[in-house]
């Protein structure tokens, strides 16, 4: 064991800093698709493809501000300013004209629709973006690294992906519970996940509870996306693959739990990147593995409750 | 409509007959067509019990992938196509003795992981698999018959036909049965169903056996069609691309699948060759008009029009 440790301790250590680092992204993008499931009951397949329309945005504005002579601090303003504008444009666009049509409608077909606002998402995001990989990161070297103590070693680390990733999350979860449970809007849609006919039957505007929601959850899987896009090269697929992951997430923490989602987050991410470090041909599997022996022992999953059965 | 289902189905195969006939290229679109047809044949069974899988890519794949690991031993396809059915079966055999204790998102979800476990698995183990290159799958044989590549895929849009029409009038036959009729019992309230003293596990275990048949067989003919498997068919957008055809068909009749699977491969001829690029766009925009405008799908359209005739 102590010889293990001290062979691969130096590897340990980076993958639990990549794997903060990448929960912290997962956790963003998952909460956001937890809430909108938890308050409008439509799992948004197209969650994904907001996820990779902030990064690309992201990106984007972040090669403009760099090519106007704006410093790299600029790059990282643009990040949030570029998940706050695709989640106030797309969040009520979708919502209004799509989804709002379909409310009440059976499961299935409100699973598909956002299936179908997927595919054309997807093929929008190629005719602006080009298949070519497009990475823009001045704002992530500007901060530089930080040399990391672990075990006697020294790992140096981004500022970025060790502060910037994990304190957004951070103050996301924070900030989420407390609006949740502090303010009134908040309370109104913790009462719209937990009984929609009871709360409309109070007088609670469903229809605005709805927009507000999904365009909230919208801004986050942007925010995930746009925080992600100085870590990697963006390219066309990263949205399919970011919405399988988060859905493991969901499945994990159980309905509309934001805790749960943090932690489910850490839990895929910090498996996910110790597989990517010890046996990387499990890296794509590990999350589904860990989704699936949740289920097994817990079917409700961490933190759903069950419910009653109805005769 | 119902009464007329058996007549209307012999009428479109021999419809499409002609079409392969006039058209050479349509035989192989066809083909592909009757495969995931009887694919979203089985998501339609599971439909029934109110139940979407996100992971029946596992079964085609699954069966596409025993095709071409075993073409080089088993040669004729006659042979290779219930060896992949039987393995197909008892993978969902297997896999179905667990998610069928999961309703819902779970039951989805759980589907979607496993199948993404087969596909990174089928991406990662390069010796065996080839990764994403994906493995050819060299011309099998007809009944001991070496054929050459034409006759072939007359023979093989011949088979993927008569297994398309037995499918669809079995699962009929099981939808107008007790097993089948209780399905709707999942959907509705289950535990009345256990009430009445049927176990409901079971019933839907049923269906998930048949669809992973279904699936597994539409596999097999897709890699003896294709004549190339690759990981892509496992990939989560092909299994949703499944429950796409199921509802674009629409969930009301057997024939619904077929119908949603030829107008699915025939858009996505037509849309890659005017716009290549949007092609996905192109087939999520006629998605997204089916469900706002007609949720019964293109069978629902369809009835509707015919009992009109019927009432004029």
């Amino acid at each position: 064991m102590v010889a293990w440790f001290e062979q691969n301790g130096l590897l340990l250590g980076l993958a639990l800093l990549d794997g903060l680092a990448y929960a912290a992204l997962v956790f963003l993008v998952a909460v956001g698709l937890n809430l909108v499931f938890g308050v409008l009951r439509i799992l948004n397949v197209a969650h994904g493809s907001l996820y990779a329309i902030g990064a690309y945005t992201a990106a984007s504005l972040g090669i403009a501000l760099a090519a106007g002579g704006l410093g790299p601090w600029a790059s990282l303003v643009a990040l949030v300013v570029a998940a706050a504008v695709v989640g106030a444009v797309l969040g009520p666009l979708i919502e209004g004209l799509i989804l709002r049509r379909i409310y009440g409608q059976e499961e299935v077909l409100q699973l598909l629709v956002t299936f179908a606002l997927f595919m054309i998402l997807e093929d929008v995001q190629k005719l602006v973006w080009g298949v070519q990989p497009v990475h823009h990161d001045a704002g992530l070297r500007w901060l530089g690294t930080v040399d990391v103590p672990f075990g006697g070693d020294v790992i140096p680390f981004t500022a970025y992906q060790l502060y910037v990733l994990p304190g957004v999350a951070l103050l996301t979860l924070a900030g989420l519970a407390w609006f949740l449970r502090r303010t009134l809007t908040g309370r109104v849609i913790v009462a719209v996940t937990t009984d929609r006919e009871a709360a409309t039957a109070m007088g609670i505007d469903a229809r605005r509870v709805f927009l507000l929601t999904f365009t909230f959850g919208a801004a986050l899987a942007a925010l995930g996306g746009a925080l992600s896009s100085p870590t990697a090269a963006l390219v066309p697929g990263i949205g399919a693959q970011t919405i399988v992951l988060s859905f493991a997430v969901v499945a994990i923490a159980g309905l509309g739990q934001i805790e749960g989602a943090a932690l489910s987050a850490l839990m895929i991410g910090l498996g996910r990147s110790i597989a990517v470090y010890f046996a990387p041909e499990f890296e794509v599997v590990m999350p589904y593995l860990i989704m699936v022996a949740v289920l097994l022992v817990r079917p409700q999953g961490l933190f759903g409750t069950t419910e009653t059965r109805r005769v | 409509m119902r009464r007329a289902e058996p007549l209307l189905a012999l009428a479109a195969a021999a419809a499409m007959v002609v079409a392969a006939l006039a058209a050479p290229w349509l035989k192989f679109v066809l083909t592909i067509a009757l495969a995931k047809g009887m694919a979203a044949l089985g998501i339609m069974l599971l439909l029934r019990a109110g139940q979407v899988s996100f992971g029946h890519a596992l079964y085609v794949s699954f069966g596409a992938y025993t095709v071409a690991f075993l073409a080089p031993t088993l040669r004729d396809s006659l042979l290779l196509l219930p060896v992949a059915a039987a393995m197909a079966t008892a993978l969902g055999l297997v896999v179905g003795l667990f998610v069928s204790r999961y309703r819902q998102i779970f039951f989805g979800m759980l589907n979607l992981a496993l199948s993404m476990v087969f596909f990174s698995l089928l991406e990662k183990l390069y010796h065996i698999t080839h990764g994403t290159d994906g493995i050819r799958v060299a011309l099998p044989t007809m009944l001991g018959q070496a054929l050459e590549r034409t006759s072939f895929e007359w023979a093989i849009f011949g088979v993927a036909l008569a297994l398309a029409l037995l499918f669809g009038w079995f699962a009929r036959a099981y939808l107008d049965a007790p097993m089948g009729q209780a399905l709707a019992g999942i959907k509705t309230r289950e535990t009345r169903l256990e009430f009445m003293g049927v176990p409901a596990r079971h019933v839907l275990l049923s269906a998930y056996v048949l669809s992973a048949l279904m699936a597994g067989c539409g596999g097999a003919i897709i890699a003896m069609t294709t004549r190339h498997v690759t990981p892509l068919l496992a990939y989560w957008t092909a299994s949703g691309e499944l429950v796409f055809i199921a509802i674009l068909g629409g969930a009301g009749g057997v024939i619904g699948p077929f119908l949603g699977a030829v107008t699915y491969e025939l858009v996505r001829v037509y849309a890659a060759a005017i716009l290549a690029e949007a092609w996905q766009a192109i087939l999520g925009t006629v998605l997204l008009l089916v469900i706002l405008f007609a949720p019964g799908g293109l069978w629902g359209m369809l009835a509707a029009l015919f009992r009109r005739r019927r009432a004029a």
